[in-house]
């Protein structure tokens, strides 16, 4: 039986009753990782445009952070994909034969064009940035200096007319790719939640809301990591001044952070009334029209799933949050708590979705249970299993931690961007 | 020779695109192979299973599994036979272990034993992919690795498949998979290099019983073609709008 255990999906599911013989779970951990870090991108980018195009300017500190954040975040969302590829060295065919009534064949342009808006609209908000650098460190002796001279230089791209001019022309510029990245970033999100909503042959997946929901979530998943982030950044900075005793400028740094989070939470709020009112909208209309799939749809939702759906996406990851988040008298380790279920709740709708789709077989009348695997002993058993998610979920924190080292996000003042 | 910005910049350009479109890249149809590429009138390909004549042996399995070289003991397969056992209570009891390779040798049906005295009707189903009119797996393949002909059937390009498994996802019937050792997706077309050569599927020529039979509808002297437009057939899942061409003497509402 070597055979049986290179056929993909036979790792990790289990089937119950009757399910076509060909049926696994074919779309396992990577592709609930994948609208997940997508959501983040989009989500981090729509809080940096609130204050970039509607110039909210209380979250200014928190913009400049969650743009460079989105940019980090931005190859963990095509990895995934990658990962999860049974020939990963074709993946750029859908770039070079797109066939465009597929969903997927849109992904490359789409991310590539979101990805290349992103990048211009860092380059504009910090260009200034980057010339100051260069003049400052030109002269200066060391390797390190030399590099980080080098790479300003190439950053500045020979553009280092600093005039009053110049940088209102580059205000406009970022104001004008903030406001065309709004809809590119729900774009690249929409129809991610397109993709999952267009599949007629999945009784769970096909509706035409799946698409807005998935936007809905996605900001608010990425507006409570970027807060998450924000904050522990935050913190330690403030740890770090009452360190070397400067209590003044630690009190400065929280009372600058509780303003922001104040401001950010209440955007948090609204979009995640609209996404939990559309998911629920969702789910009275699959009841009250029972088509032929709601038998076996009510089964996995009031039976086998009910814990991951009710318990641990609606309650514990938009209830509990919610009321956490709404009672008076917040204080920040119980934001930082509500942000965590936020991000839990979130992550169980993507798994609810793309696992949950899979639960139930094609014929109406079989089960499939997904056993994730944790102690990889095979390449594939790494790539789609917990540490292959976790990579995933790694990789956006380490590159945020190589951009800032050049791209100075977390900077308050005048000094970096603006 | 003096040469300006502009002229370097021209014949750059020019070589470039010459030697990235060499003529090898370019095949040459013959007027017979231009014709079938675009569409071959003459033939459509159809498949008619009769579910009243068939045993479940699971011959056609077998011969598939050789045939098409879908790895023996992998469980996935391009066809298989469902049993549906119905009981007195009006229970539908299903099952297709190993799709039904080694035939049905027992009663126990996904680990219960039924009574045979509690059997209302029982019957073998086989499946095999519909290439459907609609197909949504062709429509979903974000490279075109999947295709249909001119004559119907809907074929995989193992060189350009890239193995994202939305074509498994899309297919309503469950035909499609994995391969094992090609890691791309496969699927039943009918054993296309044998009926393009008037050779009958592997499946069809298995089968002792005359259970499945191919024909090709544009041609109204085929016999099986007849039984087609002239009897009442059936085709599965009718409703997901895929217009299926795998049609069906004797199906049952617990047909799934």
């Amino acid at each position: 039986m070597t055979s049986e255990a290179v056929v993909h999906g036979v790792e990790w599911t289990v089937k119950e009753l009757f399910v076509y013989p060909n049926e696994f779970i074919y779309w396992s951990i990577q592709i609930v990782m994948y609208p997940y870090m997508t959501g983040l991108v989009a989500g981090a980018f729509v809080l940096s445009s609130l204050y970039h195009v509607f110039g909210q300017k209380d979250l200014k500190e928190i913009a400049q952070f969650s743009l460079v954040f989105s940019l980090a975040l931005l190859p963990a969302a095509g990895l995934p994909l990658l990962l999860h590829l049974q020939q990963p060295t074709r993946a750029m065919e859908p770039l070079l034969t797109p066939h465009f009534t597929s969903a997927i064949s849109a992904f490359g342009i789409v991310f590539t064009a979101y990805g290349l808006i992103v990048v211009s609209e860092i380059w504009f908000v910090y260009r200034k940035f980057f010339v100051d650098q260069v003049h400052e460190l030109s002269g200066k002796e060391g390797f390190g200096n030399m590099l980080r001279l080098n790479v300003y230089r190439v950053l500045t791209m020979g553009a280092f007319d600093v005039s009053e001019e110049a940088l209102k022309v580059d205000h406009k510029a970022a104001k004008i790719l903030a406001g065309v990245g709004i809809p590119v970033a729900c774009f690249l999100h929409g129809y991610a939640g397109f993709i999952f909503g267009s599949v007629k042959a999945n009784a769970l997946w096909m509706s035409p809301l799946m698409p807005v929901i998935f936007i809905m979530s996605a900001v608010v998943s990425g507006i409570a990591l970027c807060m998450l982030t924000y904050i522990v950044i935050m913190e330690w900075k403030a740890f770090r001044q009452r360190r070397r005793g400067v209590a003044a400028v630690a009190q400065e740094i929280k009372g600058a952070e509780t303003d922001i989070i104040n401001k950010a939470t209440k955007y948090l709020l609204g979009f995640l009334v609209a996404a939990i009112s559309l998911e629920i909208l969702d789910l009275i209309f699959r009841g009250y029209t029972a088509m032929k799939s709601w038998d076996i749809l009510r089964s996995v939702m009031y039976g086998k799933d009910f814990i991951n759906i009710f318990v641990l996406q609606y309650t514990l990851g938009n209830l509990v949050p919610f009321v956490l988040l709404l009672l008076p008298g917040r204080t920040m380790k119980r934001t930082v708590v509500a942000l965590l279920l936020v991000l839990f709740g979130v992550f169980m709708m993507r798994w609810n979705v793309v696992i949950g789709g899979q639960a139930f077989s094609l014929s109406f009348s079989g089960y499939m249970h997904y056993h994730i695997p944790i102690i990889p002993h095979s390449l594939e058993t790494f790539k789609e299993g917990l540490f292959g998610a976790l990579t995933v979920a790694v990789t956006p924190f380490v590159l945020f931690w190589i951009i800032n080292k050049f791209v100075p996000s977390l900077e308050r003042g005048e000094e970096a961007g603006y | 020779m003096s040469c300006s910005r502009r002229d370097f910049l021209k014949q750059a350009c020019g070589g470039t695109l010459a030697s990235v479109l060499p003529v090898s890249a370019f095949t040459f149809l013959s007027m017979e192979e231009a014709r079938a590429a675009v569409e071959n009138a003459n033939v459509r390909w159809a498949f008619l299973v009769d579910t009243r004549k068939c045993v479940g042996c699971g011959l056609c399995v077998k011969a598939c599994k050789n045939e098409n070289e879908i790895p023996y003991d992998a469980p996935v397969m391009r066809t298989w036979v469902e049993r549906y056992v119905i009981t007195n209570d009006g229970t539908a009891h299903i099952d297709s272990p190993m799709g039904g390779r080694d035939g049905f040798i027992d009663n126990v049906i996904n680990g219960e034993e039924i009574d045979p005295d509690t059997i209302d009707k029982a019957f073998f189903v086989p499946k095999l992919c519909n290439q459907c009119d609609n197909p949504p797996c062709v429509q979903v393949c974000p490279v075109g690795a999947t295709y249909q002909t001119g004559d119907g059937v809907v074929l995989v390009d193992r060189e350009w498949c890239i193995g994202c498994g939305y074509c498994i996802m899309a297919c309503p019937y469950g035909v499609r998979f994995f391969h094992p050792v090609h890691k791309v997706a496969d699927k039943c077309n009918f054993c296309y290099h044998r009926i393009t050569k008037g050779m009958n599927p592997a499946c069809v020529e298995s089968c002792a019983f005359d259970a499945r039979r191919i024909a090709n509808l544009r041609d109204p002297d085929d016999p099986v073609t007849k039984i087609i437009t002239t009897e009442r057939v059936a085709v599965l899942k009718d409703e997901y709008g895929t217009k299926p061409h795998v049609f069906y003497i004797g199906l049952d509402e617990n047909v799934r």
